[in-house]
């Protein structure tokens, strides 16, 4: 058994995995699995065929089924054991026994039986391997191991030993606990597991340990029992004397198996012995690579630093040892022997000096390697990485469709996709590589069909030509309509990641339609985004079916559309719908030809029309929609026109309104993004032909708003000084729970909040209410009311934390004021518009906010990022089973029903089953 | 109209049904019916399909928003309302499960007649714990005596409504092995038995502060307020076992944002659905619009083993039962030294583990297995 598992082993693990299995000193075990029972013909369960991947001998018949194999994989890992290595183990699995610290000999070449030993893997190109005879990269390198002339403490285990040492009799061997109870404590142990599975059974384990330990007398032998202790980090303590590894060897033999299992060890697996080490496995040389400097120099790695310095010291320890040197020298020896095994597991136990580089530089040891986000196991093990993909700035281009991208030529060229030769495509196929490399649309390879790929060169195009016949795979240049998915990080949604189709373009920059930002979040000041091109059928198909823009129009996270009209669009289709009430039929018609509207049926034949006509070209006939604008006023869309209301944010923007969740309810997603794409042009359009700009004079007022605005100021003015005259002569009535000086301080914020919507309300009562900037507040392209009054009346007051701008000096926020005012300007209040311009003090308040909200961002985001991956860890394995509940990896339910009524929200209407329209439709 | 109401329970979720039976009341049968059927149809097509990872979804729905929010601690609803901890902090605060949060709150509903506003200043006064410290004027150490003198507060005494000899019986009540001499404004306190050190005096002066003497522990700050019709009184600190225990409250509606004492007093039903209101809140007052479902699920998932778990590497990640899903988050090590030391064995069911060797995960369209018999018939 042991045997087979290893065998396994060296066939199925990867160079990681291998080195993760060294630090725990655990075996793994890979279960093959016979995906299917008849696929392959039952060979595949054959103990034989499952180690084939690495099998160096085959018969010529095999080799076809050997390429179907590689092309299709049957078999899969089943499961993944842990378990501690055992000293036979080590042994059994090793190819080479390690016995000197050199490395190269004078030419260069791996010493035997050293550390770069051949036998341990290859890792210069040219040799061969002498254990499994593959070349560089075949080989995926081979364990050897060393002989400890002592026994040395595995620091990972530790504190295991030391539990072991005060829970176990010192004479015997037995826990201390009388036989009865261990009986009890075991069937406890079992029954928890069982119960609550083998978390639980840790835990009742430590229980089982802590009543252990006071007994001083053993309840078998009746020995007399000492305190142990550990001495940080392996030093254990009895009697204020030392035992020695060889001493905690012995005891730890003696421990019954039965008793093992108290320790929370299941002894099938691990024998405490093996925790005390006695030979030391060598991880395989294809984990450790040296590397060639430019001056020729071999620079090793750090792992094989630390190894050499094991062997040397180890050699060493022998010797004196044979030559009968001194005591206290081989105990120095030892002790070193020790530290240097300790950093090669672990260089960052906290009583130990980490072992280090000439430049004083940590070394990494194999827990460094496994650890942390840059780790083993995050870095490369949960996080992969790609070919098939490009990066670049991105821009945007309103003209091209929503599921489309635009890719640049050079990109097109560098990208490619496998189409596979048959009798029917083979002329067509033929075309592209005849282009070559160098011409779009051509080809940078041809895939033979034993999987041997092929460059095409302007000098090999002819014969590659001749060559290609059915069966073939010819990587050609990407084109119009290929898949492709795009992304931008930081990737926190699935709509982070979707498909579109290409669309080859001129320039050098990624296009993309500004419709599909939000999802995203992309913006184009710079931002870049990636695009892989998927390379397979399958990925092809749940590329196109699962993740194309269409599919992830309606949010899963409320059940409304996520992609709707932005800015521009959303200005011009409210003056369009508004107040563009007549327009001249051809040029009405102008514009929907512009956004690829071919039927101008429904336009009505008059001279004029208006440009609610002009929208409702898009609507379908049978459309009817009952909703409110943003202000509150009712939209009807009756038979396919709108006939009352006008279109703004809420009925265009995303995230709001059930108007493009209707269409989509009822025309479907392909529709829908088709006239998503047409509303948006229709918008530009509109502006296009009317211009469109924001000016300085948008935030003119008239004379007599400003006197009302400044009106407004002196009586809140005067309403402050008044409170706080109020509070001097302590007459101010305090609120409930409230200090006096709190109430003031919430009655001047009151106050002077109140001002400030105040001269909001009049700006926008006497602003022109035709100009561009009043435009956008109002159809909620951009902006609001309250910046536009920020601009022509009154900033405001700059709260930070909630409260007016406290004291930075000693009683007074800046040197302009006296100590202890409290009046507003002296306390963040700007009175001033941004057009007017700020005063110094005034700015340097709206500094003080404006650096507190930056700081607020920056520290935000690591925190928000560390929930969502903590959630994200946790919830990843939920999903719904075939019986409608929500089942955790080990099948536990977690909701018998989904939400509790199975609706999911992405084909849900914000979350509810929408009684009114069904109602409204009957 | 009821009766073919009726027909589709079980068949409907009853929020749907409630829906049509405010909104159809009206309709003739034949309509009726029609709407039934279209609304059961709808019903079957927005059901979820087998093998969507809804747990991703609703991980991703609460963390993208996560980003959106405020890190603003604070919140004034109101202008005399009290201090809650809001935004990204309060929601981190319950999905960690933490213990003790930073501001516990709770909502007393009343019974008639205080819920009318009648004497409900009084009885939130009463609520609201007096300790000693906040009674005394003066704590001296008398080191001729070993004693310490304590100068009550004529004022505040009469304030709550306590005797000097009341509060020596609390006192006696609480410190033990103490002897108290009441004169009637000042008490003196002397340590019983052994010649105790002014360390151990000044310690014992420190515990007198904290006698509690009146109302209810924890309750630091009461606050009456209107809500809708009636009264309510809000408190800053949290008791819930004692307060429900207050003849006046209402205990069905009488709430607490401490999440845990809802789980001790009411069980887990009770702290599951404590979670998904104040979690719902939070998002709620951002402005925020996530459903009911993603942040149902998340409450599900630290409730299922019966206790509250947070989504901690201590509570709901370490009870997965994958060894490689556990290491994958954080203290790989630990993680694998434990398994090997039990010899457990990862079935790769989840998601991570299959990542890592490069399998398909079983979740969505790696859910179903295809069993075919390519070329059985044609070899034999």
């Amino acid at each position: 058994m042991a045997k087979e598992a290893k065998e396994m082993k060296e066939g199925e693990k990867d160079e990681s995995l291998m080195e993760m299995g060294e630090t725990a000193k655990e075996s793994m075990k890979a279960e093959e699995k016979p995906e299917t029972a008849s696929f392959g013909e039952g060979s595949a369960a054959e103990p034989a065929a499952a180690a084939g991947a690495a099998a160096p001998e085959e018969t010529p018949a095999k080799s076809i089924e050997k390429f179907e194999a590689e092309q299709f994989p049957q078999k899969q890992v089943g499961s993944i054991m842990f378990s501690v290595l055992s000293p036979k183990m080590i042994k059994d699995m090793a190819s080479a026994k390690i016995v000197t610290p050199e490395l190269y000999d004078k030419e260069g070449y791996p010493v035997d039986g050293g550390l770069m030993d051949i036998r341990l893997g290859v890792i210069d190109p040219g040799l061969r391997c002498k254990t499994c005879g593959s070349k560089l990269k075949e080989c995926i390198g081979h364990f050897g191991y060393i002989e400890l002339a002592r026994p040395i403490i595995h620091i990972k285990f530790a504190a295991m030993v030391l539990n072991l040492l005060k829970g176990t009799c010192r004479e015997c061997g037995h826990a201390l606990i009388p036989s009865v109870k261990i009986k009890k404590a075991l069937e406890q142990l079992d029954e928890a597991e069982r119960e609550k599975g083998i978390e639980a059974r840790r835990k009742k384990v430590r229980e089982v340990m802590l009543s252990m330990k006071a007994a001083s007398k053993c309840p078998h032998c009746k020995a007399k029992q000492y305190k142990v202790s550990l001495e940080k980090p392996t030093t254990y303590i009895e009697n204020e004397k030392r035992i020695s590894p060889i001493e905690v060897r012995t005891r730890l033999e003696k421990i019954p198996d039965e008793d093992v299992e108290l320790f929370g060890m299941k002894s099938k697996f691990i024998r405490p012995e093996w925790m005390v080490l006695t030979v030391l496995p060598i991880p395989p040389v294809t984990m450790r690579p040296s590397i060639t400097l430019e001056s020729g120099e071999r620079s090793e790695d750090d792992l094989t630093h630390k190894l050499g310095d094991i062997v040397r010291i180890n050699q060493r320890l022998f010797e004196n040892i044979n030559a009968g040197a001194p005591e206290i020298i081989v105990e120095d020896l030892w002790d070193l022997l020790q530290y240097h095994v300790t950093t090669f597991f672990d260089n960052s136990v906290a009583q130990l000096p980490p072992a280090r580089h000439r430049s004083g530089q940590p070394l990494k040891t194999i827990t460094e390697r496994i650890k942390s986000k840059e780790g083993r196991i995050r870095h490369n093990l949960a996080g992969k990485r790609t070919n098939f993909s490009a990066r670049t700035v991105i821009s945007p281009d309103p003209m091209i469709e929503l599921n489309e991208v635009g890719v640049p030529k050079i990109i097109a060229m560098k990208l490619t996709v496998p189409e596979r030769v048959t009798e029917w495509n083979m002329e067509y196929l033929k075309q592209f590589v005849g282009r070559g490399p160098e011409m779009y649309p051509g080809s940078n390879y041809i895939v033979r069909p034993d999987g041997k790929k092929k460059k095409i060169t302007d000098e090999t195009k002819e014969a590659s030509l001749e060559e290609i016949q059915p069966g073939y795979i010819v990587e050609r240049h990407l084109m119009d309509g290929d898949i492709a998915v795009f992304n931008r990080q930081p990737s926190l949604h699935r709509m982070s990641m979707m498909s579109h189709r290409v669309r080859v373009l001129p320039g050098k920059t990624l296009r993309l339609n500004p419709a599909v930002c939000h999802p995203y979040n992309a913006d184009f000041d710079g931002d870049e985004m990636n695009l892989h091109i998927p390379q397979t059928e399958e990925a092809r198909a749940e590329a196109e079916i699962l993740m194309e823009v269409q599919t992830q129009l309606i949010s899963v996270r409320y059940g409304l559309s996520v992609i709707g009209c932005v800015q521009d669009a959303i200005s011009g289709n409210y003056l369009l719908t508004k107040s563009l009430s007549e327009m001249a039929r051809h040029e009405a018609v102008d514009m929907l030809s512009a956004i690829g509207i071919e039927d101008f049926g429904k336009l009505p034949r008059k001279e004029k029309v208006h440009g609610r006509e002009v929208f409702s070209v898009l609507i379908p006939d049978d459309f009817n929609f009952k909703g409110k604008t943003r202000s509150g006023e009712e939209v009807t869309i009756k038979d396919g026109k709108l006939i009352e209301g006008f279109m703004d944010s809420a009925n265009l923007g995303e995230g709001s309104g059930l108007l493009l969740r209707n269409l989509h309810h009822k025309y479907g997603k392909d529709f829908t993004v088709d006239l998503l794409g047409k509303m948006f042009r229709l918008g530009i359009r509109v502006l296009l032909k009317t211009g469109f700009s924001a000016v300085i004079s948008d935030t003119d007022l008239p004379e007599n708003a400003k006197l009302a605005i400044n009106e407004a100021l002196d009586k809140a003015r005067q309403e402050v000084d008044a409170l706080i005259q109020l509070y001097k002569d302590n007459k101010l009535d305090t609120f409930p729970g409230k200090s006096l000086e709190e109430t003031l301080e919430l009655r001047i914020l009151e106050v002077l909040n109140k001002v400030r919507n105040r001269t909001g309300e009049i700006v926008a009562e006497k602003a022109d209410k035709g100009s561009h900037t009043m435009v956008m507040a109002k159809s909620g392209a951009r902006g609001n009311l309250l910046n536009l009054a920020q601009m022509a009346a009154c900033v405001g007051q700059q709260a930070m934390r909630g409260k007016r701008i406290d004291k930075g000096y000693e009683g007074r926020t800046l040197s302009h004021f006296k100590k202890g005012d409290l009046s507003p300007e002296a306390r963040g209040f700007i009175r001033n518009g941004f057009k007017s311009g700020l005063n110094p003090f005034e700015f340097f308040f709206g500094a003080m906010t404006g650096r507190d909200s930056l700081m607020d961002t920056a520290l935000r985001t690591p925190k928000s990022g560390y929930l969502y991956r903590r959630l994200a860890n946790a919830m990843q394995d939920l999903k719904v089973d075939y019986d409608g509940s929500v089942r955790d990896s080990s099948g536990q339910i977690i909701q018998f029903s989904y939400g509790e009524d199975g609706i999911d929200v992405s084909k849900s209407e914000n979350g509810i089953i929408n009684v009114k329209r069904i109602i409204e439709q009957v | 109209m009821e009766s073919s109401i009726k027909e589709y329970e079980g068949k409907l979720p009853k929020k749907v049904l409630n829906d049509i039976r405010a909104q159809a009341a009206n309709l003739p049968q034949a309509k009726l019916k029609k709407v039934l059927e279209l609304a059961l149809g709808e019903y079957k097509k927005a059901l979820v399909c087998a093998g969507e990872s809804v747990g991703l979804i609703s991980a991703e729905s609460i963390g993208e928003p996560g980003t959106q929010m405020t890190l603003n601690t604070f919140h004034f609803a109101g202008v005399a309302e009290m201090n809650v901890t809001m935004g990204l902090p309060r929601i981190i605060e319950i999905l960690d499960g933490m213990k003790d949060i930073n501001t516990p709150m709770m909502e007393i509903y009343l019974k008639k007649p205080y819920s009318q506003g009648k004497g409900i200043r009084e009885l939130a006064l009463a609520l609201k714990e007096t300790l000693l410290g906040e009674v005394a004027s003066e704590f001296s150490l008398n080191l001729v005596d070993m004693t310490i003198d304590i100068a009550l507060d004529k004022e505040k005494i009469k304030d709550i409504g306590m005797t000097g000899t009341q509060i020596s019986t609390a006192i006696s009540k609480q410190v033990k092995s103490v002897t108290i001499k009441d004169n009637k404004e000042a008490i003196a306190i002397k340590m019983k038995g052994k010649d105790d050190s002014l360390n151990d005096l000044y310690k014992l002066k420190e515990k007198l502060k904290d006698v509690h003497l009146k109302g209810v522990k924890g309750i630091t700050q009461v606050l009456p307020v209107r809500r809708g019709e009636e009264y309510i009184i809000i408190t800053a600190g949290s008791n819930m076992n004692d307060v429900l225990q207050l003849d006046d409250a209402d205990v069905f509606r009488t709430t607490t944002n401490n999440i845990f004492e809802i789980e001790k007093v009411l069980g887990i039903e009770a702290a599951r659905q404590a979670i998904i209101n104040e979690v719902y809140k939070v998002i709620e007052s951002q402005g925020l619009n996530v459903d009911m479902r993603h942040i149902m699920l998340v409450a599900d998932t630290m409730c299922t083993s019966g206790t509250v778990k947070g989504i901690t590497r201590y509570g709901v990640v370490s009870e997965k039962s994958s060894v490689l899903a556990r290491a994958s988050f954080e203290t790989p090590i630990k993680h694998i030294l434990n398994a090997a030391m039990l010899g457990e064995i990862d079935e790769l069911n989840s998601v991570v583990e299959n990542v890592m060797i490069n399998q398909p995960i079983p979740i969505g369209t790696g859910m179903p297995r295809l069993v075919t018999k390519i070329g059985a018939g044609s070899k034999k």
